[in-house]
């Protein structure tokens, strides 16, 4: 099944990214996965196979095309892949970029986009910290203007890339209390003051780097301000819809891996002198799996579409990750249960996808949080 | 330089194994797999594109025309090599099941009078019939020189003639074929070095495989023309030479045997299998 905005494009766009993953991700999907890392080489190889700038302008080194395009090729890069924590490591740019391109001049944004979408400079996002989450407005991370540099200090948390990061986008208070005193500044690797912490080992997402990140008399020059001062909270808000759509889909296709290796193993697996797919308690699971996964799929394509048609949809995408999120955490339960004693072995895809999975309910606004904005737009 | 690339679509070969034979015996189905670009075909195509480019700048400095014969759908693998970057497609519209490889070369040879080429360049067989034999029944057609299995095409004399190395039983023979020509190609004509067209500097470094179509790439393709004909408006007249008879699968073969000791083994290929 696909989407059903996927034209010949998209079908063609699958055909591509199939092909690079199988050739150059799941080979190594397991070693990178069980190593914490995927080699650098891997953004520059994805970027020459053109699927690191799906969905970003021309001019500035992108692929072109909308958020369809990126949802069909990243399916396909975790299907055919089979490690997201390498698809989540590649894709950060797909959260770090947007403000600079929604809030930075024409200067800034050819000084730091095109070396991202080239695979040539990993990018991340910075506004986690250790006090401060799903509650954006309690950032305590400062910013100080002195002379021609903004001077950093603080610390952001949970850093997707943030270990190799080569820029970073970081939210920091310029001004007063609350949303109004948040900016977005970009501080590149190398400048003093800005330090890489430990990598965190997570549940989950392993080949992919989740760092914490530290500012300690961190003096930015003044010119990678995003926008102006007081711009930042808005301009992250305004990446929501787009950022929840992605995840939505990698938890669309996460779901779909899952109920593939499902599936192979049911009709592999004997039991009681008959495959377990013959067994109807197990057929029922499969088909219940894939019923969510439908659901799932029809609500995000549904969201996607409104989107790309420029309706403002943030309760929608909201919903579309919680329900792509809880079809994605249930598909993987009940795939390492399919699989029995072997679906809890390590090196068992689908108990690295039970792991993933986990994270989706939490990362980019918790459920919570989503039916918050949900309640909030209808008015209860 | 202008090139015509024959391609045809063929069942996934990844999946060969799903190919089956219809109960009668006449025919083989592969109903439900994937229709790919078959291999060498797509090998061609990354040949001919090496061979009209600079490969450094990524500027065209050629042309080259993709065509298929089959039914309506095979637009859609036409379309897979113009998104690559081939410049226009043709689409001879027949029946799969009504062509042999005469059949093939016929319509091949009207193309060819229609658009007047430097190379045919064609994958060296398909991965499906295996018959290897349309670009020698083309060359012999049109009465042009051909250079088969190659794995390396270098122009030469000014762009009047190619030097082809052709994998051949224990080596590689190099042959100097003077243009228009017909080549067929094997695997690594796709090696990064494979391919010198005078154009792209030498110490460019194609990676070792077909290019990933772009975005942009798949986008533009789908506002390339791709002109259609059939068989009988081309003037074709060729009925198949070929006849299927039957199709059955090998034999299964039965379950081998686990011995405990090579002194077993030794008995056992003395007096079962009497090979020693």
């Amino acid at each position: 099944m696909s989407y059903l905005f996927e034209s010949e494009e998209h079908a063609a766009l699958r055909v591509q990214a199939r092909r690079f993953a199988a050739d150059v991700i799941a080979p190594h999907a397991l070693e990178w996965e069980e190593k914490g890392e995927f080699p650098r080489e891997v953004y520059g190889a994805t970027a020459r196979a053109g699927m690191l700038g799906i969905g970003y302008p021309e001019d500035l080194g992108g692929a072109g095309g909308d958020i369809t395009h990126a949802l069909v090729a990243q399916e396909e890069l975790v299907l055919a892949g089979k490690s997201v924590g390498t698809v989540v490591g590649l894709n950060s740019h797909a959260i770090a970029l947007p403000p600079i391109l929604r809030l930075g001049s024409p200067e800034q944004q050819r000084r730091f986009v095109p070396p991202v979408l080239a695979g040539e400079k990993i990018s991340a996002l910075a506004i986690t910290e250790p006090g401060a989450g799903s509650d954006v407005a309690a950032i305590q991370t400062r910013a100080v203007l002195d002379g021609d540099h903004w001077v950093l200090d603080g610390s952001k948390i949970f850093i997707t890339s943030g270990c190799r990061a080569d820029l970073v986008t970081v939210a920091a208070r310029t001004g007063g209390p609350g949303h109004a005193g948040l900016s977005l500044i970009v501080v590149e690797r190398g400048t003093p003051g800005f330090g890489v912490g430990r990598k965190l080992a997570k549940m989950g997402w392993w080949a992919s780097d989740t760092a914490e990140l530290t500012f300690e008399d961190c003096r930015v020059p003044r010119e990678n301000l995003l926008g102006r001062p007081g711009e930042g909270f808005v301009a992250i808000v305004k990446n929501f819809v787009s950022e929840r759509l992605h995840i939505a889909g990698q938890c669309v296709a996460i779901a779909i891996l899952a109920h593939r290796e499902s599936v192979a193993w049911a009709r592999e697996r004997q039991a009681f002198g008959k495959p377990l797919a013959q067994m109807q308690v197990i057929r029922h699971k499969l088909a219940e799996m894939e019923t969510r996964i439908a659901a799932a799929r029809a609500l995000t394509s549904e969201v996607a579409t409104r989107f790309t048609r420029g309706e403002d949809v943030p309760a929608l995408a909201a919903m579309a990750k919680n329900t792509a999120t809880d079809a994605c955490s249930f598909v993987c339960d009940q795939a390492v249960q399919i699989h029995g004693g072997y679906g809890y072995m390590r090196e068992t895809v689908v108990e690295r996808l039970y792991r993933d999975a986990r994270l989706y309910p939490i990362g980019g606004g918790t459920r919570e949080i989503m039916n918050e904005i949900i309640a909030k737009s209808e008015r209860y | 330089m202008k090139i015509l690339v024959p391609i045809k679509r063929v069942a996934d070969p990844d999946n060969a194994n799903k190919v089956k034979v219809s109960a009668d015996g006449s025919r083989v189905t592969s109903e439900g797999l994937e229709q790919k670009v078959n291999p060498f075909d797509e090998y061609a195509v990354e040949a001919a594109l090496r061979l009209t480019e600079n490969g450094a700048t990524q500027s065209r400095e050629g042309e080259v025309v993709v065509c298929s014969v089959g039914p309506k759908d095979v637009a859609q693998t036409i379309r897979g090599a113009l998104a690559m970057g081939a410049e226009r497609g043709i689409l001879v519209d027949g029946a799969d099941d009504a062509m042999d490889a005469n059949v093939i070369a016929a319509v091949l040879e009207k193309l060819y009078a229609q658009e007047k080429p430097d190379l045919v360049v064609l994958g060296k067989q398909q991965v499906d019939g295996d018959s290897n034999q349309v670009g020698q029944i083309l060359a012999e057609r049109l009465g042009l020189p051909q250079a088969t299995f190659a794995n390396s095409i270098e122009l030469a004399d000014g762009g009047k003639a190619c030097v082809v190395g052709r994998e051949v039983d224990g080596g590689v023979l190099r042959v100097k074929v003077g243009l228009p020509a017909v080549i067929t190609v094997d695997l690594r004509i796709v090696g990064s070095k494979a391919i010198a067209n005078g154009i792209t500097p030498a110490t460019h470094a194609y990676p070792d495989a077909p290019r990933y179509a772009s975005l942009k790439g798949i986008m533009s393709a789908k506002k390339k023309p791709i002109a259609e004909h059939t068989i009988a408006s081309l003037g074709v007249t060729e009925a198949p030479r070929i006849e299927y008879l039957k199709f059955e699968l090998p034999p299964k073969r039965a379950a081998g045997v686990k011995v405990e000791s090579v002194q077993e083994l030794v008995e056992k290929l003395h007096s079962q299998a009497k090979v020693i």
